[in-house]
């Protein structure tokens, strides 16, 4: 198990070498750096020695060797606009972001696996096609429209929820009481505006999940129903809910967790657009809004990150996977 | 015909009697008689061998005594008797009941019946507290008891096993053992030892004969192998085409088979005294089940086919205790040849 872990850790050290060299030709190397750091009418010696003073007159393998000692000290730049160092301000937007993935990952969980496993276990019932072809509109229906579509109906035609912004935010130990709500992380789900605030973009970013857990949960049920094992199960007299929840259930929890899992990653990646619209402060509507504006080492700082935790997100996955299905385990230990 | 069933003593009724089942599978490509007017009984503590090729109806056959025919498949018409009672009559919760506890059942695919992401321990427990009030720890010992008895070593330890961490033939001890847990009074088996090699076949047969034997467990033994019956069986049913073919007790099916059918099975089967002899094959494939010839569906392989065979020859009685479905059995023909 340790020696897995150590493996997994130096495959991840490579993944992010890797994907800071493609970042850094990506966006330090092509283009000119200093057609936007200086300013057009400067002149000759100048520009010469703005070039000098960022390192750009070095050989580039120099150049990338610098960056990335900056980088492993935390350095990524500052930011051109906030005046601020880059990584810290992905930092501060990243719990906001977090909390919705992660809100929309727990919807898609809470909705799609009852509807899953309702439509595998009663494939031909008339709840069970309607729950199909809702997915199939969740799948297809373009994220920003469903969230224009849900703002439309719920903020403005009924006002039951606020259509921007993440509301009254508490930290987790001003929560518990310790300390006073605003010191330390702020995150919305802890208050019940935040939360009203939350529920339509969580449920706008979930909207593909959901469909998608509820494809294969049922995708799982059905091919699961049809194994001996399930029949053997029967064979012994056990009860149908026990068959159903206990030895079909374990069994699909396996593909669904390790999908959910998964795309947890590209749920981050794609809050992009659902924070766009919903005006939610997090790291998505921050990169959109660097991108305006060429804000490179905000580009580059989200980049990193996303790359970490993706490599961290999966490394999690595969060990809850390998928690959950008991073949697993014995290869990792041979 | 209506068969008024009054048996001379409860002790003298047989412990499974099917009448005339018929279990069908409604697909898109037609009805398949998988199983066509099926009649058999077996005693307390009797074995019968249920014989036939691939796709004979044999799995079939035990499925709808235990009720776990799925659709397109159904029960459309006959009788199981178990101990008296109609199972086909009965309500799915009787059955459960019944299901593991008085009728069990062992698979065909030992790699397939035990579910992988359960430990051996929870898939025995929930078979004993399925059936018995008794403690989780009642119910382990149990278990551990079992795993001893069909001869697991340190079933302690194995009980904390996953199934993969067993072998195959592990693996269909421990499906037997669970079988076992409530001293059933029929055992279903499905070919349990066609999957495992000749050896470990060998210790399982002579423990599940044991095992029969001593607690008045009767047992319906399904394969397409004749050589095991004849060690295993008291009496031998042979089924082709979703049809009982022969009947009768294992000695006389076996010296003097009735059935061409069955007689090419012997044939083909290598045995020490008829040494030196080339091997018999029947010829030809076994007819698919959705577009069988009319007549005798054996006809179109069958040496002694003839005229009359067009028509449907019905299951008789040719000889005290035996049966057969043809129009010219086999020993008319050592008749004919004397
Ligand atoms: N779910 C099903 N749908 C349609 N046909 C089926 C189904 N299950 C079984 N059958 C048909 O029933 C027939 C009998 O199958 P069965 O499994 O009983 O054969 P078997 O004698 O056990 O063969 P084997 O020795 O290969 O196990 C086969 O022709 C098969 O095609
Ligand atoms: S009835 Fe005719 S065809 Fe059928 S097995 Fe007997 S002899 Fe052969
Ligand atoms: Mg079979």
């Amino acid at each position: 198990m340790t020696v897995y872990l150590v493996r997994r850790l130096i495959q991840a050290l490579f993944v992010v070498l890797a994907m800071s060299v493609i970042v850094f030709v990506g966006v330090y190397a092509i283009g000119d750096p200093v057609e936007i750091l200086i300013s057009p009418d400067a002149d000759q010696i100048e520009r010469e020695r703005a070039v000098r003073a960022l390192g750009l007159d070095l050989p580039l393998w120099q150049q990338y060797l610098v960056f990335l000692t900056n980088a492993v000290q935390g350095d990524l730049g500052r930011s051109f606009v906030f005046n601020e160092p880059a990584l810290k301000l992905i930092l501060q937007r990243m719990p906001a972001t977090l909390e919705l993935a992660f809100g929309a990952m727990f919807l898609s969980i809470i909705i799609g696996l009852p509807l899953g496993l309702y439509a595998g276990l009663r494939p031909n019932s008339p709840a069970s096609k309607t729950i199909m072809a809702g997915s199939i509109l969740g799948f297809s229906l373009p994220t920003f429209w469903v969230g224009l579509m849900l703002i439309m109906v719920f903020a403005v035609q009924l006002g039951w929820l606020p259509s921007t912004g993440r509301g009254e935010t508490c930290s987790v130990l001003g929560f518990v009481g310790l300390t006073s709500c605003s010191s330390g992380t702020q995150w919305s789900f802890l208050t019940l505006n935040g939360l009203s605030h939350m529920a339509m973009p969580a449920l706008n970013l979930a909207l593909f999940k959901i469909s998608l857990v509820i494809r294969l949960t049922r995708a799982g049920v059905r091919e699961t129903m049809l194994m001996d094992y399930v029949k053997f199960a029967r064979a012994k007299g056990l009860s149908p809910s026990r068959v159903t929840f206990v030895h079909v259930f374990k069994n699909i929890l396996i593909p669904v967790v390790t999908v959910v899992g998964l795309e947890l990653g590209s749920t981050i990646a794609f809050s992009v657009v659902t924070e766009s619209v919903f005006a939610w402060p997090g790291m998505g509507k921050l990169i959109i809004d660097s991108i305006n504006v060429l804000d490179r080492p905000v580009i580059v700082a989200y980049l990193m990150i996303i790359v970490l935790l993706f490599i961290t997100i999966n490394l999690v996955v595969d060990l809850t996977y390998s928690m959950l299905d008991p073949r697993v385990r014995l290869e990792s230990k041979a | 015909m209506t068969v008024a069933s009054t048996p001379a003593s409860p002790a003298a009724a047989p412990t499974l009697e099917v009448r005339n089942l018929r279990t069908h599978f409604f697909t898109r490509a037609g009805v398949v008689k998988a199983v066509d007017d099926v009649s058999f009984s077996i005693g307390r503590g009797k074995v019968l061998g249920l014989v036939g090729e691939s796709g004979s109806g044999k799995t079939v056959t035990g499925f709808s005594v235990l009720g776990l025919v799925d659709p397109p498949g159904r029960i459309v018409g006959g009788e199981i008797l178990f101990q008296g009672r109609d199972l086909t009559k009965m309500s799915e919760a009787e059955m459960r009941d019944l299901r593991g506890n008085r009728v069990a059942m062992i698979f065909q695919d030992p790699m397939m019946t035990l579910n992988p992401v359960l430990r051996v321990d929870t898939q025995m427990i929930e078979t004993v507290l399925a059936h018995k009030k008794v403690s989780r720890e009642e119910a382990r010992q149990r278990a551990r008891d079992t795993l001893g008895m069909v001869g697991i070593p340190s079933p302690d330890e194995r009980l904390k096993s996953y199934p993969h961490q067993f072998s195959g033939g592990m693996r269909q001890r421990v499906a037997i053992a669970i079988a076992l847990l409530h001293e059933p009074d029929l055992i279903v088996a499905d070919e349990p030892t066609t999957a495992l090699d000749v050896t470990i076949q060998g210790q399982i047969l002579a423990e599940v004969q044991k095992l029969a034997t001593t607690t008045g467990t009767s047992l319906i033994w399904i394969t397409h192998d004749l050589s095991v019956v004849a060690g295993l069986a008291d009496e031998v049913a042979v089924m082709y085409a979703g049809r009982i073919v022969e009947k009768g007790a294992v000695s006389d099916v076996l010296d003097a088979p009735l059935h061409p059918y069955t007689f090419g099975l012997i044939g083909s089967v290598p045995s020490r005294n008829k040494r030196g002899e080339p091997l018999r094959q029947i010829p030809g494939m076994t007819p698919s089940l959705l577009n069988l010839p009319p007549g005798c569906a054996f006809r179109t392989r069958c040496p002694r086919a003839a005229e009359v065979c067009m028509a449907e020859p019905e299951i008789r009685e040719l000889a005290p205790g035996r049966e057969a479905r043809c129009f010219r059995p086999m020993n008319e023909a050592a008749e004919q040849a004397a």
